[in-house]
């Protein structure tokens, strides 16, 4: 669709605008909160832990307010099309940045719990890149939700299955770690929904995709995407340390 | 996976056999066209005020005229029945056809056509005669009754179909100017339904009435398009969206887009359209 004109009534215009600010502002928060949770983890520090994990109420506050302003406007609107599309992708992309803050959360909890241990460098390492990843994914495709760049969100729809394929590497490489060394076992479970949670927040940065491009086109996407994460259904097999 | 192959011309087998409308296969399009509009164009004196509508209304579903004022939707539902011809200055060209049949030909008499499709307007208006002879005029100058007996099952089937019996059964000698704006209404649309129409046009039905009395129109509607074809014009979007299968948006005198409802409220093709159902339009 083209660009859209004003509104007759200010006031709609007003709504809507607050209600895009409001996603943005979730999703500048959602980013930090991920950010620093990555950090917390990298540099074993249960400070900046603590701070994240408080900062997530924050994205609930504001999930809460626009829950609260989408059901006010579509009883007091009638939004219409285009209208009636922004405030159901704010709807969905709100619930998306919220869960995506709870992963955020967790993986900040995690890094409080394996303060003391000792990490191995290769698997941070592997995390890291990871959570860079989903990070820029997540910050792609708000930028395409800002922009309603439809393209750019599919971009970001496609890219999801390299996160998945590193949450596959990185599961089996936990695996190897935990059958050398029963003492790993610990650790490397927390790394593992560490991990786990930043392949969740590549799902959720996808769903807003698709909510981006519905805004925009009005349609779902109709490509199958590739679905990279096949830990589901990888056997587990102990034999090696078994002697 | 063979099986399924094997399926599928079997069930194309048994798809009706309605000639494909223009706009593609759709909901409200799997039924039979009832009212067909190619190329009308009409003008009032020099002024043209329609353009080049071509449109299709289907049987047993609800097609709602949408747009701005001025924009030429109920001039284009006045043509449905020849309501324009009484306009003097009023010229219309084009082809509009009921049932496979040209409305505006020669031997067409306009009122008979107008017992075939009836209209519902804007404000009540009721005749200043008693609820009961209301509904029985039309089917007395039609001649559809014989009997006195006849009649009365006439008046209270229609009344009944109208969703206003039980309200007026015991009153049925007062006068209906003495109803309620909501219940006048509903005597319109009996009194229109009498005579057993196969389209109902209805020009703005529920802008004079209280939302109560709408809904209770509306609910008549949904019942009544089980046997009819409903053209409806409306100011309110709300209206179209919650009552028609099929939307049609006008304006300037020309048709810009028409889809199946929920297509138009939530995904229009043309950007006046979207401009239109937004309250976007300068």
């Amino acid at each position: 669709m083209e660009q859209q004109h004003e509104h007759i009534v200010r006031s709609y215009e007003e709504e809507l605008s607050l209600l895009n600010n409001k996603i943005a502002k979730m999703g500048g928060l959602a980013e930090q909160v991920l950010g620093q949770s990555f950090e917390a983890l990298e540099r074993r520090d249960p400070e900046l832990a603590a701070a994240t994990i408080n900062e997530d109420e924050e994205i609930d506050e504001l999930q809460r307010e626009i829950e609260e302003q989408a059901v006010v406007m579509i009883a007091r609107r009638q939004p219409m099309a285009y209208d009636l599309r922004q405030i159901m992708a704010a709807l969905r992309i709100s619930t998306d940045l919220e869960r995506i803050g709870d992963l955020g959360k967790n993986i900040a909890k995690r890094a409080v719990a394996v303060v003391s241990e000792q990490q191995p460098k290769q698997l941070m390492l592997g995390l890291k890149h990871m959570g860079e990843l989903s990070l820029g994914q997540l910050k792609e495709v708000l930028d395409a939700f800002i922009e309603r760049d439809a393209d750019r969100a599919l971009a970001v729809w496609y890219k999801d299955e390299e996160i998945d394929a590193m949450y596959n590497s990185l599961f089996r490489e936990l695996l190897t770690y935990m059958m050398e060394d029963p003492r790993n076992i610990g650790l490397c479970t927390h790394l593992l929904f560490g991990a786990k949670n930043i392949e969740r927040v590549g799902d959720h940065a996808t769903n807003i995709a698709e909510t981006v491009f519905y805004l925009v086109h009005g349609r779902a996407i109709t490509d199958q995407r590739p679905k990279g994460d096949t830990t589901a259904s990888t056997p587990v097999s102990l034999k090696r340390t078994a002697v | 996976m063979e099986a399924k192959v094997d399926e599928q011309p079997a069930v194309r087998v048994q798809a009706p056999t309605v000639p494909k409308p223009r706009e593609g296969k759709t909901a409200a399009s799997q039924h039979e066209l009832k009212m067909g509009a190619r190329d009308v164009n009409l003008w009032y004196g020099a002024k043209q005020a329609l353009f080049d509508v071509n449109l299709e209304m289907f049987d047993q579903s609800v097609t709602a005229l949408i747009g701005p004022s001025g924009c030429g939707k109920s001039t284009f539902l006045r043509c449905l029945n020849r309501m324009n011809d009484v306009i003097d200055i009023c010229r219309v060209q084009g082809d509009i056809r009921l049932d496979g049949e040209d409305i505006y030909a020669p031997q067409v008499d306009p009122v008979q056509l107008r017992a075939r499709v009836g209209m519902v307007f804007q404000k009540p208006n009721p005749f200043p005669k008693s609820i009961f002879e209301n509904v029985a005029y039309a089917p007395r100058i039609h001649g559809l009754c014989s009997t006195k007996a006849e009649m009365e099952e006439v008046v209270v089937k229609s009344l009944t179909k109208a969703g206003l019996f039980e309200e007026v059964k015991d009153r049925l000698d007062e006068p209906g100017t003495g109803l309620s704006g909501g219940q006048q209404q509903r005597l319109c649309i009996a009194r229109a339904i009498s005579v057993n129409p196969e389209v109902l046009l209805m020009d703005e039905p529920c802008s004079a009435l209280d939302p109560i009395a709408t809904a209770k129109i509306e609910t008549l509607m949904d019942e009544l398009r089980e046997s009819l074809c409903i053209v409806i014009v409306t100011h309110s979007m709300q209206q179209a969206a919650r009552v028609s299968q099929r939307t049609a948006f006008f304006h300037l005198g020309k048709l810009v887009e028409v889809d199946e409802t929920p297509k138009i409220f939530t995904n229009p093709t043309d950007q006046r359209t979207q401009d239109y159902v937004t309250g976007r339009f300068g």
